[in-house]
């Protein structure tokens, strides 16, 4: 990566440009596996591989953190409770017959709805020619630190109140879970 | 194989595409959930990519959040998959028509 600065505009070069497309194309494969598996524990599983096919790009970008953090808590932790809630409701003998709505005609309208507007962004938006600066990534006053020692920075002085905010969704979503699933004392069937 | 910001916009969009295609199509619930979880993914890879971009760490830090509201999307959403499925004995979203929708 280190002759990124040669093409102005240039993410990856060389065979990190390769890197990059076999797992996006592999990444963008799974994606389509996990909408037409009929089976939900496949579909976990590609959506498993998916996730850390993201973060195999993640890393690419100089975000080893987040990529850290997408197998952490996507790979680990939300995919363990899907397959957790799978197995819990999982009907043995009771095949889906059908995988598929009857409303093609409307989702497809809706992804042209964006592609339009998508194509004309990509087609007229010329982004400007910044210089490239890696090391913006793990700066921490003026010294080489690491990716996560940067993001920690970033995150507790510029962005402590979101991080709080964050913390009282994650207490809601948890106590609503608890309640959500909950089985009501009256209602036993 | 040189990448530039359009290749990272254009697999951010299938992949966000292929999601949203998974919510609108998909009668299991479960499934539906999964691919709310890939159109997350897809918005995470165009923040990592504008953050490199520009080189600014903020996208990073962002695409921290976002991971954050996935969690607890998916800790709600798995939730409601258990007690739709305690009251009407099925996943398919088709079957929760309880409003009329």
């Amino acid at each position: 990566m280190t002759g990124a600065q040669a093409v102005p505009g240039a993410l990856l070069t060389g065979a990190a440009g390769w890197l990059f497309v076999i797992f996006a194309v592999l990444a963008l494969g799974m994606a389509i596996a996990v909408v037409v598996a009929r089976n939900p524990i496949h579909s976990a599983l590609f959506l498993l591989s998916s996730f850390l096919l993201v973060a195999c790009i993640f890393i690419l970008q100089q975000a080893e953190f987040v990529g850290a953090v997408q197998i952490l808590v996507y790979a680990g932790g939300i995919m363990v409770l899907f397959l957790f809630v799978i197995m819990l409701v999982h009907q043995r003998g009771v095949r889906e017959r059908l995988t598929f709505q009857h409303q093609w005609d409307v989702a497809l309208l809706f992804v042209l709805a964006f592609l339009l507007p998508f194509l004309y962004v990509l087609w007229t938006e010329r982004f400007p020619d910044l210089p490239q600066n890696l090391d913006a990534f793990r700066t921490v006053r003026g010294k080489i630190a690491g990716n996560t020692q940067a993001v920690a920075w970033v995150l507790y002085r510029d962005y402590l109140l979101p991080f709080e905010v964050a913390s009282v969704f994650l207490l809601v979503a948890m106590i609503g879970a608890v309640v959500l699933g909950k089985r009501s004392a009256e209602k036993v069937d | 194989m040189t990448i530039t910001i359009n290749h990272f916009l254009v697999v951010s969009f299938l992949l966000f595409s292929i999601g949203l295609l998974g919510v609108l199509v998909r009668r299991n619930f479960l499934t539906v959930l999964m691919s709310v979880e890939l159109m997350l993914n897809a918005v995470n890879l165009n923040l990592i990519a504008f953050s490199r971009r520009l080189s600014d760490l903020t996208g990073q830090v962002f695409s921290v959040f976002v991971i954050t509201i996935a969690a607890g999307e998916a800790a709600i959403g798995l939730a409601l998959t258990i007690s739709l499925f305690r009251q009407r004995r099925t996943l398919n979203v088709e079957d929760a028509n309880t409003m009329q929708g």
